[in-house]
This record gives structure tokens, C-alpha cells and sequence, in this order.
């Protein structure tokens, strides 16, 4: 058994601990907005947070997470509030949309350590997410936008 | 055991509804036919029609629509909150068409936009393609070929609304009108929601006569309007194949063979069940499948199984044998395609000629979701749900398999992560065989496919040679084009080629060349087709994705050849094309062609006619000493004809760029002793954000009726990079995806 903090809340499961957490919170757990794209940690549709960090969840076993706080796009905000699904509402981002739970949890890593990303911090970041639609350059144009949003939320 | 998470606890704002077990499976009214009889072919832009016009007018006998609702016909369905459910019958794989019809079908109805819902169609006769008799997606024909069915339909529930309210008031229908979801009397001043009418209008016949609207009254068409599945599609609860859940449900992994065509002889399956959660082994007409509780074990049974094969006639292909064999081909002309003029005569009395070859390889379609498909089989109906864009077709195909007519087969049509055309399969493979590993499932089974899967599944873009020969005249202008092509059909050996194959040519190989806009007067286009034991299948842009790089870079030498400016050359082959002219002038003065550029930047234009949309586009690009190209900036102009949705036109645009972008720098699919080379996203690389250029899209207004979106802007941009890096260093790229070693200073590529 292995117990861990899935989007703030106790969960407990009996997969092997060698299971990739992808697989944990997708098959046994039942949460699905994490995307399988490749197993090896090559294009980012499986990212979540650990602790705050972001992870390729396919690669990494749930041993890695037991006793810790995992969040997944589905604890990112109760009501699409958080700046960056604003941001991506307004700027259009998504076309088929596989990739963006992953495109967003990176994102919001980035914005937590770098409020005010360039251009180039922003491609830094994002190298590891891929998509196929390419949907690149509203991603960039939608992680400022959610820089501004955040910024505005802040009482000055 | 398991805690497992409440779902209900995330607010799950769907716009998009799970059309799940809305509809059993029992037969409608109007007889259901023989796809094959009534069908269409789908390549090259070909079409038989069997689109009946009745049974789109008629309500769905099994519709989910209760009785409180008005539905007056199979496209839309009002209910008494004045919710308005719109179901879409071709398939939401990016390109925005799960908004784009709407917004046709609301252009007519004029309900309150934000009370508007999706819904996927169940196959029916009713969702026949109107071109292509078939319920599918593709060949960039979404809105094109509903653009008058989605407005009628919308039409036509306004006119009975109308007509409800008119008749509860005692006023005629022409005094009243419609506003955002309402019937309104001015006169009396006298109003009623669209939800407070749905029985009185369920009364009503419908109209015999549905006018529509003059384009000059839309509100609604035209108007960049945001997408209605973005919100689930930012928080996680926008369901995919991949993530469909049904209880009891399965999981299986088929082991396939390492050659194409090859065959189990025998496994031993006696380490496999050994993997905690692995419930059987069997073998099924692709391979060998582990069926167990969830993906993971399933995923390590198969890691341990052992299967000897065989191999069968494809064990020695080679793609760098093929490259010389095509290209030997390609020294003698195949079948007419295209002859205009005297190309051979012109091409003896021309003042010079220059011959140049092409090659592009097999690539896979790479969605980020890989296939997968679900299917419940039970003695009597079969459940599938999957991202398909073939419902026809693939309903067909698991009948047969699953031993049901067809209409004891219901599809529910997911979101796909991608299509490119990989889900628009003659044989349904995907479908098929999760049929085959149901039967032995013996319970709802989801039959996942790895990326590793998935690449070395075939089904790709066929590996296309390109040979021209074009004579000059004494003042550098073109007189002669010859262009020999050799690459495997796509269409024959499938249902259709009766309709896409004629004299031998399969237009799918020969589109973008056979057609070629500019006026040279002597033009013979030929082909080569040879069997090879590869899968191939259309690939986003289809054959255009080879003959726009190899024509427009052939073009670009011609050009450079006579001395000509690579624009004007264009401006004045096309002067009697105004709608290319008119893209191709406004992307040269967006681009600042013939301005200066930094050191070392090079620009290149191109043009391409593909789904019947006009696209040019300009590159810049710049060499780095070793030879990794840098895309600075593409500016793209487009005629599409009407716009329903600029943003999305915008997006597809864009997306079509980083698409062939992707292929002219990264892809390739390569086979040795049989096999495929590539195995997952480190070696069949896609671009990445730091990769992506600027792009900047322009469209060309214009009045006539939509054409295609999705896939034109691939063509034009692997040759105008191309052409952009001759400019930049002098070298000549002819074989995708471009090499960095052949870009080396003092490298081999050459002018």
C-alpha cells in the first residue's frame, strides 16, 4: 500500500510501487487529465507537480511519491480561475488540447519561480512539452498574458 | 484495495457532452445501406455521393432527446431551459470544427451563444458527409461540405420556433423576429424564449422552403469567436479515447510483428501470466495480445513474452535500397498523368535545360495520443468508443469481425489527440483489432498502443522521388516542365480505388503536380507506382505534402537558373491565377520581400493549390556554422474563401506550419532488414517551442464559399525554407528532412 496527497486529499493504493504514478492516477485513481505521450519523459503530456516541482509522471515510480503532495491539472483550481487556464481560455491555445494539461502544469512552474518570464525563459521551460498541433507560439503569447493576469491579482 | 478518487468533487464545467450509451444500439426507420454501394472515395478530392437530404431533415428515431425537447432534425435540439444541443458529426481532432459548425448552425438559429452545447454524433446515415456519403472527417472538407447543411438545419428550428410563437400570439410569422435565443413581436411588444416554445413547436411541421440568410446579415460567421471546447481542455476533463472508462473494463497491449506482414509461428505466454494482473494471452490476426487489470501490467506481461515470427516478404526492406531504386525509377517516364503542349520537343529546342531530383520519406502521423479504442462485445451489440474520423467505415469493419450487422455496432466518437489522417483507416486496424482482443477479453476492453507502437505501426506518409527536367528559353523563362514521380498508391488495393484510381494514376500521388498552376506551356507530368509492403495512408496534406516541396523548390532553381527573382518568376506564371496572385503579392509585401535582412539571413518564398485553398508563404532562415538551421519568421497568406472562424483559420494555419516545418527539419521514417529504425520522440524528433518561428498569418477576404483550412499551409513551407537557406548559403536542399552535415561549410549540398 502506498499513501500520498493527490490534489490536497489522502489517497492510499495497492499498485506495485514500481508503477509509474502516470498509470497510478490515470488507471487506479481514476484521473485522466494526465496524457500518456511517449513513456520516456520526451514530451511532457504525462508533467504534475511533486511537492511543486514538475515531473514526467510516466517515468517516475510511485514509490517516489508516497507521504508527499502530488498535484495533477485537475487541482491546478476549482473553477478555471488560475491565471494561466484564463490565459489560455483568452488566447485560444488549445487545438486538439492532448497536450495542454502537461503544456500548463510546466507553465505553472515557471510562472511560480519566474512571475515575469522572457521570451527566452519561456522556450528554456517549455523545451520539454511537445505538441503536435503547434500550438508554440500562443503558449508563449498565453504565459504572459497569465503573468500579467497574476500580477493583477496582486494587490499593488 | 483502492480509495479512489471522487471524480465529483472537480467541477467538471464539460461543454462538451459524453454522448456515451445515449443511444442503444436498436435499428432506426430508415434502412441502413451497404457502405460500400453508397459510399465515396477519399483521396485526392474525389467523391461518389450518396448524401441524402431527407434523412439529415428527419429526427433521429433513437434520439436521446427526451420529450420535453425540440428536435426538429437530426442537428440540433432545444430544450425547455433554452439549453441548445448541437451534435457534430465530423470529428473535433484540433481544427475547431466542434465551434466552427456551430457557429453555422447558430448563424441561422440565432439562439443565446453561450447557451450552446456539443454533442458527437452517433453514425448514422443521417451524418453522412454530404460529398462523400460516408460519416467521416478529412480532406480539409469539415466546413466546406456543411456549409449549407448546418445553416439549414439551424434554419429550419428558427422557422418553427417562429412559427410556434406566431401561432400562440395570433400574429402572422413575418412580423416576428429573433434575438439571442428568443421570438420577439415588436408590435406588441411581446417575447418568448426559444425554451418556452420547444412543444408547441415540436407540433409543427417542418418548413418545406428554408431560405437563408443574405451573407451581408451574418453576425456570426466571420466573427473570431473562441473556442467551445477550450475549457475542458484546460482543466483536465475533456475526454479523450485514451481515457474513457467503462466498468469492468480491461486493459490489453497487442505484441505485433517486427516486419511488416510478418506473422506469430509460435509464443510462450508462460512468463507473462506470471506479471501480477495479467489475465490472458492470445494470439489475435495482428499478433499476440495481453489482456490484465490495468495498462501497467499489461504493458509488463508483454515485456516477457517470447514469439518467434515469421517474418514473411518483407524482411530485407530497406528504405536506402529504395531511395536508389526510385531513383533509377524515376530515369524512365511512368504513366501519363498530365501532358499539355510537347514537353519533349520543347525541352530539345530549349536554350537550357536543368534536371534536379527530390526525395521525401515515409513519416508517421506522431499524435500525441497514441491509438487506442474500446470496445464491450457482448452476443448481441458491440460498444465502441474511440477517436476515430471513420465511423462508417470502421463500423463496418468491427460488424464483420464481431459477427453483427452493422447497426448492432454503435461508435462513440471521442476528442482525438490529433488525427492527421492516422484515424481515417480503410482497414480500421485500430478498431479491428481491439474487436479481436475483445472476443478473448471476454469483458470491456481498452487496447492501447505504445509511441513505440504506434511509430513502428506503418500507415505513414508514403517515401515519395521527384525527378524534373525544365527547359529555359534564350531569356530564362520556362517553356518545358517534365516531373516524373515514384511512390507507392495510397488508394489501391483499398475500397477506393474503383473512385480515386483511373488509367493507372492514383490522384492522391500526383496532386500539386498534375495541377500545377503556372503557365508553362509545355508540362508532362508521369508516375511510377510500385508495391511495396509498407502500410501508407494519407498524412496530413496527403500527396501535396511531397509535390509542394519538390515543385516549389524545382521552381525556385528554375527561377535562380534564368536569372529571374523567385517572386516575379511567380507574380508573372501566375497572372492568369488572381486568387494565388492575390496571396502571393500580399505575403511578399508582409514578408518585406527584396528588403535587406541581417547577415546571414536568407528568404524564400513559396506557393501551393491544395483542398481548393490558395496559400504563399515566406521563410527566413539562417545556417549556423554547424549547419543547424534557424527559422526566424514565416509569413503566411491565405485565401480559404469565406471565413466562418478567422481565429481558427489562424490557428490551423500556424499549426500546418510547425506541422511541415516539423517534417523538412526532423522526421523520418527509415526500414532496415524490414524494420522500422525509429522508436520513440528521441529518435522521430518533433519541433519544439524554442524551434518555432515567428509566424504571422494573412487572409485575403473574400465572398465565395469556404474551402479547405487544415491542411493547405503544409505544403508551401518545407520549399520555402528551403529556399531561404539557398539564398542564405548557396546550398540546394533535395532531400527531407534537411541534414545539418549537408549545410556544413564546404559540404556536399550544392547550387
Amino acid at each position: 500500500m502506498t499513501s500520498f496527497f493527490l490534489n490536497g486529499k489522502p489517497v492510499t493504493v495497492d499498485d506495485d510501487p514500481s508503477t509509474p504514478l502516470l498509470w497510478v492516477i490515470r488507471d487506479s485513481l481514476g484521473l485522466t487529465g494526465t496524457k500518456f505521450g511517449c513513456g520516456m519523459a520526451l514530451c511532457g503530456a504525462c508533467t504534475m507537480h511533486l511537492e511543486g516541482a514538475a515531473i514526467r509522471s510516466c517515468v517516475a515510480p510511485l514509490s517516489r511519491v508516497s507521504g508527499k503532495h502530488v498535484t495533477t491539472i485537475e487541482g491546478l483550481s476549482p473553477d478555471l480561475s488560475h491565471p494561466l487556464q484564463r490565459a489560455w481560455i483568452e488566447v485560444d491555445v488549445p487545438q486538439c488540447g492532448y497536450c495542454q494539461s502537461g503544456q500548463i502544469m510546466s507553465a505553472a512552474v515557471l510562472l511560480k519561480e519566474n512571475p515575469k518570464p522572457t521570451d527566452k525563459d519561456i522556450d528554456e521551460a517549455m523545451s520539454g512539452n511537445v505538441c503536435r498541433c503547434g500550438t508554440y507560439s500562443r503558449i508563449r503569447r498565453a504565459i504572459h498574458r497569465a503573468s500579467e493576469l497574476a500580477s493583477e491579482k496582486r494587490p499593488s | 484495495m483502492s480509495h479512489r478518487y471522487d471524480p465529483s468533487e472537480t467541477p467538471r464545467p464539460l461543454l462538451i457532452q459524453d454522448s456515451s450509451r445515449a443511444l442503444p444500439a436498436k435499428p432506426s426507420r430508415v434502412p441502413r445501406r451497404d457502405f460500400l454501394k453508397t459510399s465515396a472515395a477519399i483521396g485526392g478530392g474525389l467523391c461518389f455521393a450518396a448524401y441524402v437530404p431527407e434523412l439529415a431533415a428527419r429526427t433521429l428515431e433513437n434520439s436521446p432527446a427526451n420529450e420535453a425537447s425540440f428536435a426538429p432534425n437530426a442537428f440540433v435540439r432545444i430544450a425547455p431551459d433554452d439549453s441548445v444541443t448541437i451534435i457534430v458529426n465530423h470529428s473535433e481532432m484540433g481544427q475547431g470544427v466542434y465551434t466552427s459548425l456551430p457557429m453555422l448552425l447558430n448563424e441561422e438559429l440565432e439562439a443565446d451563444w453561450s447557451k450552446i452545447k456539443v454533442e458527437a454524433a452517433p453514425v448514422d446515415p443521417a451524418y453522412n458527409h454530404t460529398v462523400f456519403g460516408l460519416q467521416m472527417t478529412g480532406g480539409s472538407t469539415t466546413t466546406p461540405s456543411e456549409w449549407e447543411r448546418f445553416r439549414k438545419m439551424g434554419a429550419m428550428a428558427r422557422l418553427m420556433l417562429v412559427g410556434a410563437a406566431a401561432q400562440k400570439w395570433g400574429v402572422p410569422s413575418s412580423q416576428c423576429r429573433v434575438e439571442k435565443g428568443a421570438v420577439i413581436h415588436s408590435a406588441s411588444g411581446r417575447k418568448a424564449g426559444y425554451g418556452s416554445l420547444v412543444a408547441a413547436a415540436s407540433q409543427l411541421k417542418p418548413p418545406a422552403d428554408i431560405p437563408l440568410k443574405d451573407p451581408k446579415q451574418f453576425t456570426l460567421i466571420g466573427k473570431p469567436t473562441r473556442r467551445l471546447d477550450t475549457p475542458s481542455k484546460v482543466n483536465g476533463t475533456a475526454q479523450f479515447g485514451l481515457d474513457v472508462q467503462v466498468p469492468g473494463m480491461l486493459f490489453a497491449l497487442v505484441a505485433r510483428p517486427p516486419v511488416f506482414g510478418g506473422k506469430v509461428a509460435n509464443f510462450d505466454a508462460s512468463e507473462a501470466l506470471k506479471i501480477k494482473g495479467v489475465r490472458t494471452v492470445e494470439q489475435v490476426p495482428s499478433g499476440v495480445a495481453v489482456v490484465a487489470d490495468r495498462f501497467w501490467s499489461a504493458k509488463l506481461g508483454r515485456d516477457k513474452l517470447k514469439i518467434s515470427w515469421d517474418e514473411g516478404p518483407n524482411a530485407k526492406l530497406s528504405t536506402s535500397q529504395m531511395l536508389a531504386d526510385f531513383s533509377k525509377q524515376s530515369a524512365s517516364p511512368g504513366t501519363i498523368a498530365k501532358k499539355s503542349g510537347d514537353a519533349a520537343a520543347a525541352l530539345a529546342g530549349a536554350a537550357k535545360t536543368i534536371t534536379a531530383e527530390y526525395d521525401v520519406p515515409y513519416l508517421a502521423h506522431a499524435m500525441m495520443e497514441p491509438l487506442n479504442c474500446v470496445v464491450d462485445l457482448r452476443p448481441d451489440s458491440c460498444e465502441i468508443w474511440t477517436g476515430t474520423q471513420f465511423e462508417t467505415v470502421d463500423r463496418a469493419n468491427a460488424a464483420q469481425v464481431a459477427g453483427l450487422p452493422p447497426e448492432r455496432v454503435q461508435i462513440h466518437t471521442t476528442l482525438l489527440g490529433g488525427g492527421f489522417g492516422r484515424r481515417a483507416n480503410p482497414t480500421s486496424d485500430f478498431v479491428v483489432e481491439a474487436v479481436h482482443v475483445a472476443k478473448i477479453a471476454k469483458a470491456p476492453v481498452k487496447v492501447v498502443w505504445t509511441r513505440e507502437d504506434d511509430l513502428a505501426g506503418g500507415w505513414y506518409r508514403p517515401m515519395w522521388h521527384d525527378r524534373f527536367v525544365a527547359g529555359l528559353d534564350a531569356s530564362g523563362n520556362p517553356v518545358a516542365w517534365t516531373h516524373t514521380i515514384v511512390g507507392q498508391s495510397i488508394l489501391t488495393g483499398t475500397a477506393f480505388e474503383p473512385y480515386g484510381v483511373k488509367d493507372g494514376i492514383d490522384s492522391a500521388s500526383v496532386e500539386g503536380a498534375a495541377d500545377l498552376l503556372y503557365g508553362i506551356p509545355n508540362l508532362q507530368v508521369d508516375l511510377h507506382s510500385p508495391k511495396i509492403g509498407v502500410p501508407v495512408l494519407w498524412w496530413r496534406s496527403v500527396g501535396h505534402s511531397h509535390t509542394g516541396f519538390s515543385v516549389e523548390s524545382f521552381f525556385d532553381e528554375v527561377a535562380h537558373a534564368g536569372g529571374k527573382d523567385p517572386y516575379q518568376l511567380r507574380r508573372q506564371l501566375l497572372a492568369n491565377q488572381p486568387r494565388m496572385s492575390a496571396v502571393l503579392n500580399l505575403v511578399a509585401e508582409k514578408a518585406g520581400w527584396g528588403k535587406p535582412l541581417p547577415p546571414g539571413r536568407g528568404r524564400g518564398i513559396a506557393t501551393h493549390f491544395s483542398f481548393d485553398s490558395y496559400v504563399a508563404q515566406v521563410a527566413e532562415a539562417s545556417v549556423e556554422k554547424d549547419g543547424t538551421v534557424r527559422v526566424h519568421r514565416v509569413v503566411c497568406a491565405v485565401d480559404c474563401g469565406r471565413v466562418v472562424n478567422p481565429d481558427i483559420v489562424k490557428a490551423q494555419m500556424e499549426g500546418g506550419i510547425v506541422f511541415g516545418l516539423t517534417a523538412a527539419l526532423k522526421t523520418e521514417i527509415t526500414l532496415e532488414n524490414g524494420r522500422v529504425q525509429q522508436k520513440n520522440f528521441h529518435d522521430y524528433q518533433m519541433l519544439r517551442m524554442f524551434e518555432s518561428p515567428e509566424i504571422e498569418v494573412h487572409i485575403v477576404p473574400s465572398e465565395v464559399s469556404p474551402t479547405g483550412v487544415g491542411e493547405p499551409s503544409v505544403p508551401p513551407v518545407a520549399p520555402a525554407l528551403a529556399n531561404a537557406i539557398f539564398v542564405a548559403t548557396g546550398k540546394r536542399v533535395r532531400r527531407l528532412p534537411i541534414r545539418a552535415a549537408d549545410l556544413v561549410a564546404g559540404s556536399g549540398a550544392r547550387s
